[in-house]
């Protein structure tokens, strides 16, 4: 069964066109990784498949509807900001946050139904908690904890309101390489258990090699799509740049892509240039 | 005295001269012109317009209370705004949580300020028959003492200016670099504060507490909305300011209305057109 | 005390107006937006001195400027708040017409207008009659349940924009909301306390409930609880002490309690100490 379906898909912000073409199905239970260099326009279609950015040509069908029809189903975890690294609140909050913060209405509970309902939302946040293993941390203020640990919480928040599908923007940004594994790790867990489908931006794809279904790689406004093996390669990626790529493989199974070309970046790359 | 405007700018000119009030008013107005364009650039680039515009309210708790207990005016002022400056540089060292404790400890630090000054003038059993003077400045009151105090004090705060002026610059673009490369990024804050502090309170005493913020804020925003180079910028912003304070004191004086008025208008309208040829041209 | 008219508007209203400063200054503060509050209130002081140049009510005045400011300001930035600069420099635009208003108010007429630009300044709370005194309860009492219906949603807005967006939850328009609760809270206040110091109601208690608290819904309690705390407390001292007057008495018992907390704070945090608030 297919989660995203997107045929075709264009994409043209600030007079450039970031996305030309885009043909990819991505099925359900799968993780993927959306991989390219600076400027290839991997957030851009994340934000596309949220339904954030307008399609300039093309389709994009996300389980079976339009994109933000689908939006509730989706947990998104943004491009870390460095102003988060501040937020003064606790984690298990934020995660709170997740299932409660889009509701209006005075967070008093007044009724008994309404009190159950707090409650098992508190259950809920804990529960989410414990798959991603920020227990032991999720007292304290954000602010306090490690980088890793805190995109542990994030991915709780964007996991606590059951979604179907998981898109993460670069989530192993900034991370240790031991942290970057332990989170691959995570995501592919979760995915297995709760057969959800995650798509992941990723700069390298290492740390991901192992718990990948399949890898889709972005370059020249255009993409690949399959597994790693079919796509990181010499002659395909060659043919999506149109420039000599060379991929080596080093003794210990790493993979590194020579020669890519990063497309001309714009500044303010956090919010919504790729 | 309503002394209409002939059509020869020279002739205007002339006629401004020849009373020495609006001699030491131009004088005075240079200085401060100057003095606030230089270090309110840097106070736009740090992002500080707040901490700024408390030290200018420090005048007020700084006149009354010298008042109150029978200093001079002046030294009030000075003692006021280095406090100020004092307090909010001991507020902004725990990196960690400070955009939103900071501005919180700088809004109180404001606001006692005010309530003091204002417990200092009923201490005093005075009423605020002129609050426009102490907010609002005394231009066209000025005399030759003044001015050369006025003087000595801008170049005092300039000359630290120009000490400091590099890698206050490298600190307020890129703090965490600067502190890689050994620059006393924290040091520099508290300095960079006090000298905020020393510029406004001698200001002040010549434009009102309220309107220095003006001249400090509007000719260096909106030179860097025209160029991001430093050396060109802050040439801008001097440019500008000056600009809007001889427009201003010429204005005032053929018009029944305060030289204050002309220069926060003036300021308002150049940003605003700044800004709209900006937004336009993209 | 408390048989006193005046004093007992002077609590009804400051209670209400302590309540909205609170819960209000709680999420301004939480979102950045203190500078914005400071502008508000000095063009509050412009909005009534250009009242009583009209001849109009002052609280006309009051509103009609602050409200049009924050709807202003917001349009000036993103997510519906302005940057630092834009701030500044329409601050001082309006200072210089809050100038040339005194001007004019002075050659209009003498005398009573240095008081109405007192009161305007530094609050008049026990001039309020009974009839005033209840609206302006009304406004701070509905002005703080609107942000505590919408209090979830700011807040992650505030803290996770780009998930609040994604989420529906529409966040220019909350901003733009929301600088105009706080534009009435400064219209509000500035009868009790006057436009210089209703952002130290505004901001002390809110900084004193950001550095003890870390969850949210105690973090505001603590806010308004210590907002209103301070009046009452600066109320009945200044009903004792007639040479101290009310806004200076609760502003500096609000900034007391920052101060305090402050001190609190830091030594909870000491190193060595494992804390969970």
């Amino acid at each position: 069964m297919t989660a995203i379906r997107i045929s075709g898909a264009g994409v043209r912000l600030g007079g450039r066109t970031i996305l030309s073409d885009i043909d990819l199905e991505i099925g359900a239970g799968e993780l993927t990784a959306v991989l390219g260099p600076n400027g290839a326009g991997k957030s851009t279609l994340m934000r596309a498949i949220l339904g954030l950015v307008p399609l300039a040509a093309g389709s994009i069908e996300v389980l079976g509807r339009s994109p933000v029809a689908a939006r509730r189903r989706i947990g998104y975890l943004p491009q870390r900001q460095t102003l988060q690294r501040s937020l003064p609140i606790r984690g298990i909050d934020l995660v709170r946050l997740g299932l409660d913060g889009t509701r209006w209405g005075l967070p008093i509970p007044l009724t008994a139904r309404a009190r159950a309902r707090r409650h098992a939302e508190a259950e809920r946040a804990l529960q989410a908690i414990e798959v991603v293993g920020a227990t032991s941390y999720a007292e304290r203020p954000f602010g306090e904890v490690s980088g890793g640990e805190q995109q542990r919480l994030l991915i709780a928040q964007a996991l606590v309101g059951d979604p179907e599908i998981l898109i993460l923007d670069e989530p192993l940004d900034g991370l240790d390489l031991p942290s970057q594994a332990a989170l691959a790790a995570l995501l592919r867990s979760v995915c297995d258990r709760r057969g959800m489908t995650a798509l992941l931006v990723a700069h390298d794809v290492n740390p991901l090699l192992g718990y990948l279904d399949r890898a889709v790689y972005l370059g020249g406004g255009h993409a690949l799509a399959g597994t790693v093996d079919e796509v990181i390669t010499a002659p395909k990626l060659s043919a999506l740049y149109g420039a000599p790529i060379d991929v080596l493989r080093s003794a210990d199974g790493r993979l590194v892509v020579v020669g890519a070309p990063e497309a001309p970046h714009h500044h303010g790359g956090r919010h919504g240039t790729p | 005295m309503n002394p209409t405007l002939s059509p020869n700018p020279l002739t205007d000119l002339n006629t401004l001269l020849q009373f020495p009030f609006m001699v030491n008013a131009l004088e005075a107005g240079t200085i401060v012109a100057v003095t606030a364009s230089v270090i309110g650039w840097y106070m736009v680039l740090r992002r500080q317009a707040f901490a700024g515009h408390t030290l200018s309210v420090m005048a007020f708790p700084g006149a009354t209370g010298a008042a109150l207990i029978g200093l001079p005016t002046s030294l009030g002022y000075y003692l006021a705004c280095g406090a100020a400056a004092l307090a909010m540089g001991r507020t902004s060292i725990p990196r960690s949580r400070s955009r939103v404790g900071e501005t919180a400890a700088i809004g109180t630090v404001q606001t006692v300020g005010l309530a003091a000054g204002f417990l200092f003038l009923s201490l005093n059993h005075q009423v605020l028959g002129g609050p426009e003077t102490l907010l609002f400045g005394t231009f066209l009151g000025i005399n030759t003492g003044q001015v050369s105090a006025l003087l000595v004090v801008a170049l005092v705060t300039l000359a630290a200016v120009a000490i400091v002026a590099r890698p206050l610059l490298i600190s307020s673009i890129d703090p965490e670099a600067a502190r890689a490369r050994g620059v006393p990024v924290v040091l520099l804050d508290g300095i960079f504060l006090l000298l905020l502090g020393l510029a406004v309170a001698a200001t002040s005493q010549i434009t009102g507490a309220l309107l220095v913020f003006a001249l400090l804020v509007a000719p260096p925003a909106a030179a860097q909305r025209m160029t991001l180079r430093p050396g060109p910028g802050l040439v801008l912003s001097i440019a500008l300011a000056l600009g809007i304070v001889w427009i201003g004191l010429a204005a005032a004086y053929f018009s029944p209305y305060p030289p204050g008025f002309y220069m926060t208008s003036l300021g308002f309208a150049l940003y605003l057109v700044v800004s709209l040829t900006r937004r336009a041209r993209r | 005390m408390f048989t006193h008219d005046f004093v007992r508007n002077a609590y009804l209203a400051g209670t209400f107006i302590a309540l909205a400063c609170g819960t209000v200054g709680w999420l301004v503060v939480l979102r950045a937006q203190v500078f914005a509050g400071d502008a508000l209130s000095h063009v509050a002081f412009v909005g009534a001195i250009g009242a009583a140049v009209l001849g109009l009510d002052e609280r006309i005045g009051l509103f009609v400027a602050t409200v049009a400011v924050a709807v202003g300001m917001s349009a000036l930035g993103r997510r519906g708040e302005a940057d630092d600069t834009s701030i500044g420099i329409m601050f001082a635009w309006i200072l210089g017409i809050g100038i040339l208003l005194i001007t004019l108010l002075g050659t209009s007429s003498q005398g009573g207008n240095g008081i109405a630009a007192t009161n305007a300044l530094f609050g008049s709370i026990y001039a309020l009659g009974p009839g005033a005194s209840q609206i302006a309860a009304g406004v701070g009492l509905v002005v703080s349940l609107v942000l505590l219906a919408g209090l979830r949603p700011l807040v992650l807005c505030t803290l996770e924009g780009e998930l609040a967006a994604v989420r529906g939850v529409p966040v220019r328009a909350l901003g733009t909301l929301f600088l105009i609760a706080l534009a009435v809270v400064a219209a509000e206040s500035t009868q009790a306390v006057g436009a210089l110091l209703l952002l130290g109601l505004i901001a002390a208690p809110a900084g004193a409930a950001h550095r003890l608290a870390i969850r949210p819904y105690r973090g505001l309690a603590l806010s308004a609880a210590i907002a209103v705390g301070s009046t009452w407390g600066g109320l009945a001292l200044s009903y004792e002490i007639s040479s101290l007057p009310p806004s200076s008495a609760i502003i500096g018992l609000a900034a007391g309690c920052y101060a305090a907390a402050a001190v609190v704070a830091r030594w909870r945090e000491r190193p060595g100490r494992l804390v969970a608030r």
